[in-house]
């Protein structure tokens, strides 16, 4: 099997990606795993792109039509904002990215999420899904993982939340893809853009909260084996 | 269906042709939208789906839109190439004000202009993946006309696309009938819709019905219907023959 392993397959970021909006902004998040085939060509990769000061970009499918799509658009939108003499908003640069998405279907893999904030409409994200349909939601979830999550946020999904609720919920989602899906993983990246600003976060893997039959990371078998005995029951 | 593992590379087309494009495969899609004429206009419905594959991806997709004054456009199929159609005749719309000479473009002439589109687009073997529902009413003259991916157009009393022609077009040739009334219509409509509901895998229970009439284009809330499951031969299947499914 390794003697097969496809290692010139294209870059595809198999990709977990998600963004939300809150009161107040919004927060994007994706997973980290860049894979060649079956080998993991790079495990923390930095899936959310920036686009402008106030509006990212979730990227996934094949990393090099998104990269190319995302430089494009940062390339207009830098020249739309010197034009405009004030910050894009982040409607404009969604209908970019659909714009590029869509006159190049035939050619172009990659699913997009737009997310930021703007003084004109304030938090808000914009999917972008293969074929270029321009979807506004007040969230949405993409790449490979995100079949995993569907059911997840019709349930865990509510209108009105904080900033830090938001967050743990993007969190909380992309590990759990993680979890399950194969083409996902590494670490949690969560970019949150609200008024005062953007920040980034990292959650490593040992950050993440156990799922279902995973166990806590030890540093060796010898750490379990000299570990001292559990106290006799008092019966 | 798994349309992620369906992309042809380049070097399989035709020589000349691998730069440009050719019959594409939809990804993101909408089902049925079915239409009737009653006394004062038009009667469209649609749900709100938008369908990755077997996944239902959205679900607030607004598949109705007015046109202008007088018109009214459903679509189905890939929603990206009718978000571009509707881009086409915002510009088609705004020129014909900008003539600022007391006409309007009826929905007869768009849908023609749809036709010639799609037709058009077809015969360069890069269709819109849509079939559309246009219709209208202008100076007391009702239309109701439909145009699909290959350029077929025809008007009738109902039209339908998609899963519609089989499940509500059979209904709608046996109910309707000249001069129904507001009531009468949404409620032939609703029963095209729940059948449509039970049967079609791709449809959603979230829908929309739209009116146009000399007055204008009113779109409903979202709303959803009743259905009903509650027959003993739902509820007990095998009674009869056990083993049975």
């Amino acid at each position: 099997m390794d003697l097969n392993m496809n290692v010139d397959a294209p870059h595809s970021m198999g990709t977990t990606i998600i963004g939300v909006t809150y009161n107040g902004g919004v927060v994007l998040g994706a997973d980290s795993r860049t894979s060649t085939g079956m080998y993991v060509a790079n495990r923390a990769s930095d899936k959310i792109t920036q686009l402008t000061d106030n509006v990212y970009v979730c990227r996934s499918g094949s990393a090099a039509d998104s990269q190319i799509v995302s430089d494009y658009v940062r390339y207009f939108l830098h020249q739309h904002t010197i034009q405009l003499g004030q910050p894009a908003t982040v409607k404009v640069a969604a209908n970019l990215i659909r714009l590029l998405s869509y006159s190049n279907k035939n050619m172009l893999q990659t699913g997009l999420i737009v997310g930021g904030w703007d003084k004109y409409e304030g938090g808000k994200i914009y999917g972008v899904p293969l074929g270029g349909t321009l979807v506004e939601q007040p969230f949405t979830i993409g790449g490979s993982g995100s079949s995993y999550l569907y059911g997840f946020f019709d349930q865990a999904w509510k209108e009105g939340m904080t900033k830090d609720e938001a967050e743990q919920l993007v969190v909380k989602a992309v590990s759990l893809a993680i979890a399950r899906d194969g083409a996902s993983g590494g670490v949690v990246r969560t970019v949150i853009i609200n008024s005062e600003g953007v920040t980034r976060n990292f959650y490593p893997g040992d950050k993440l909260p156990l799922w279902h039959e995973e166990l806590e990371p030890q540093n060796s078998l010898l750490d379990i084996l000299n570990a001292p005995s559990p106290e006799p029951m008092n019966i | 269906m798994n349309f992620m593992a369906s992309k042809q590379p380049e070097n399989s087309l035709l020589g000349p042709e691998s730069d440009s494009q050719r019959t594409l495969y939809p990804y993101v899609t909408g089902t049925s939208v079915v239409a009737l004429k009653y006394k004062d206009g038009i009667l469209m419905a649609a749900d709100m789906g938008g369908s990755y594959g077997s996944t239902l991806r959205y679900k607030n997709v607004e598949r109705m839109k007015a046109i202008g004054k007088h018109s009214l456009l459903g679509a189905s199929g890939e929603i990206s190439d009718f978000q571009e159609i509707l881009r086409y005749l915002d510009e088609l719309i705004l020129y014909d004000n900008m003539w600022d000479d007391g006409n309007s473009l009826g929905p007869k002439e768009v849908h023609n202009y749809l036709t010639r589109v799609m037709y058009n687009r077809r015969n360069k073997f890069n269709p819109l993946w849509n079939s559309l529902v246009l219709g209208g009413i202008k100076n007391g003259q009702k239309y109701l006309g439909t145009v699909s991916m290959i350029g077929v157009n025809f008007e009738d009393n109902h039209v339908a696309t998609g899963f519609g022609n089989h499940l509500a077009r059979p209904i709608l040739r046996q109910e309707w009938h000249e001069n129904l009334s507001f009531e009468d219509g949404v409620r032939l409509l609703e029963k095209c819709m729940r059948v449509l509901l039970y049967r079609d895998r791709s449809a959603i229970n979230k829908l929309q019905i739209a009116k146009i009439t000399e007055e204008g284009m009113t779109i409903s809330q979202p709303y959803s219907l009743k259905t009903y499951w509650e027959f003993s031969a739902f509820e007990n299947p095998t009674q009869g023959a056990v083993g049975s499914w």
